[in-house]
């Protein structure tokens, strides 16, 4: 039987963020408890009609678990599989099976984290095998991919701080990005050097935050308050865990994750309106492009050029400012989920696109090493 | 008894870089492995590479002087096949690029233990 029977059968009723940026006094749980609080409202739901939770926090070993007991929710179905900060993207794969089974009727995704005040950095504490000798730290892996992607392709340094820059862009048109004053490609250059080629400026924030995201099927979902997002397509894949065991460092298994997506979807990269790339760094970006379909391989540099990503380019790209300009709280994978419902119901604002019927939300996990792509859709695309 | 990854550490101890090479297959395998993960075979030889790699890509992890100052860290493909996480030592870390032929030698001991890291070749 095809997967395609999943396409248009879920929908997100529901998204919520709490406050977010520099929230200090506040633990992961209460950030998250604040964006269930918002998602649930949002949705027109109470907390008693979950009974599908499905979340993982960095600080506990029994992460869903300590989610569905502090909300005080004994749902049907718990699922906490941990691949990184594409967990998020992940579970809507998960959560549509289990609502489309009848597993359970109304399911939750949920993260939240304090890194920001509570002075944790993101990355697992456990080393990678055989790399722990070497002091490599998250942005290394990130590093060494983008000098690779130089090399090969002769992507230069300009053409990746075109990212950045649109990055911040979008921030400018949306009041609650954490960064907004004006940055230039000189800017991002000049930035302090972190691990060559990437500047601090290239690098993801670090942010207090959280996000929730209530799915229910598409059956129900028309009788709720809010137009519904319909999840149209959803593909995971992994290809390694360490960086030194990645076959190509300019090829990301969402060469394999975006056309699975696409494929149950039935919809290709020009049907789509609006992105949310997981943009941990300024390689991420320019590497989904390419591997997602949206341009060639090696063209990602001068596919990003001249603003083309920007607000008034031709593909609009983590319009809320992505992890490099409005947030990243640890893990970023929900807020691509949250910002791509925000933009297809038109709730966006400022930064609003024209009209978007399909957006695509993209998570990346660990070293490039998990990659999770889904496809939302308004009514008339189903 | 015990598996590759402690006979991988009692090699590097006694001074041999070693690498596995799979008798069903052919492929040589960096990290030590029970199972081959190219074919699934546990038929995996202990053989000693050559040393000979090539950089595939390098990064200069920026650090403030009083904490050590800036330092290598790069890829290395082996000149069997397989790729591993190092550091070349030497050069200035901002000298070491992408191409660059590199011969591995074994370091550490003590608490850290030991482990591989490549010099230039031809220096
Ligand atoms: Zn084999």
């Amino acid at each position: 039987m095809a997967s395609n029977n999943l396409r248009g059968q879920t929908a997100a009723v529901g998204v919520g963020l709490s406050d977010f940026g520099d929230v200090p006094g506040f633990t992961h749980f209460e950030l998250m408890a604040q964006a269930v609080e918002r998602a649930l409202a949002d949705a027109g739901l109470k907390k008693a009609d979950v009974d599908g939770v499905f979340a993982t926090l960095e600080p506990s070993n029994l992460p869903v678990v300590a989610v569905c007991e502090y909300l005080g929710i004994r749902p049907k179905v718990m699922e906490g599989t941990m691949i990184g900060g594409s967990s998020f993207v992940n579970y809507l794969q998960w959560a549509a099976l289990a609502l489309q089974a009848g597993l359970c009727e109304v399911a939750l995704i949920t993260y939240g984290s304090n890194s920001r005040s509570g002075k944790r950095k993101p990355g697992g504490a456990v080393p990678i095998p055989y790399e722990g000798a070497y002091d490599a730290r998250l942005v290394t892996a990130y590093a060494l991919a983008t000098a690779r992607h130089m090399h090969q392709y002769g992507t230069t340094r300009a053409q990746l701080a075109e990212i950045p820059v649109a990055a911040r862009a979008w921030a400018r048109l949306n009041p609650k990005a954490t960064q907004r004053g004006p940055l230039s490609i000189e800017d991002v250059i000049r930035s302090r050097m972190v691990s060559d080629p990437l500047t601090v400026a290239d690098c993801c924030l670090i942010s207090d935050g959280a996000g929730a995201v209530i799915m229910t099927r598409a059956d129900r979902a028309k009788y709720l308050p809010r137009k519904p997002a319909y999840l149209l397509g959803v593909a995971a894949e992994t290809s390694h865990l360490g960086i030194a065991q990645m076959a190509d460092l300019t090829v990301t298994a969402a060469a394999q994750s975006g056309p699975r997506a696409f494929s149950m979807a039935g919809l290709a990269p020009k049907d789509v309106d609006v992105l949310s790339l997981y943009d941990a760094f300024s390689i991420n970006t320019l590497l989904f492009l390419e591997d997602l379909g949206f341009c060639s391989k090696g063209e990602g540099g001068a596919f990003v050029s001249g603003g083309n990503i920007a607000p008034g380019g031709k593909l609009p790209v983590n319009t809320n400012g992505g992890g490099l300009s409005c947030m990243h709280p640890g893990m970023y994978g929900v807020f691509t989920i949250i910002e791509t419902v925000t933009q297809l119901r038109g709730d966006a604002g400022e930064r609003q696109v024209k009209d978007p019927k399909v957006g695509l939300a993209h998570g990346n996990g660990g070293s490039l090493s998990t990659q999770v792509t889904s496809l939302f859709g308004t009514e008339e695309t189903l | 008894m015990q598996g590759p990854e402690s006979h991988y550490q009692e090699y590097l101890a006694k001074g041999e870089f070693r690498i596995q090479r799979c008798d069903a297959c052919n492929s040589h395998v960096f990290y030590p492995r029970l199972l081959c993960p190219h074919c699934g075979s546990s038929a995996l030889k202990w053989i000693v590479p050559s040393g000979a790699g090539t950089v595939y890509s390098t990064t200069v992890m920026r650090r403030r002087p009083e904490a050590g100052g800036d330092y290598n860290v790069c890829l290395v493909d082996l000149e069997e096949g397989p790729r591993l996480m190092s550091r070349v030592d030497g050069p200035p870390p901002a000298a070491i690029g992408i191409g660059m032929r590199v011969k591995a030698r074994i370091a550490g001991g003590g608490d850290a233990g030991f482990f591989v890291v490549f010099e230039p070749v031809g220096n």
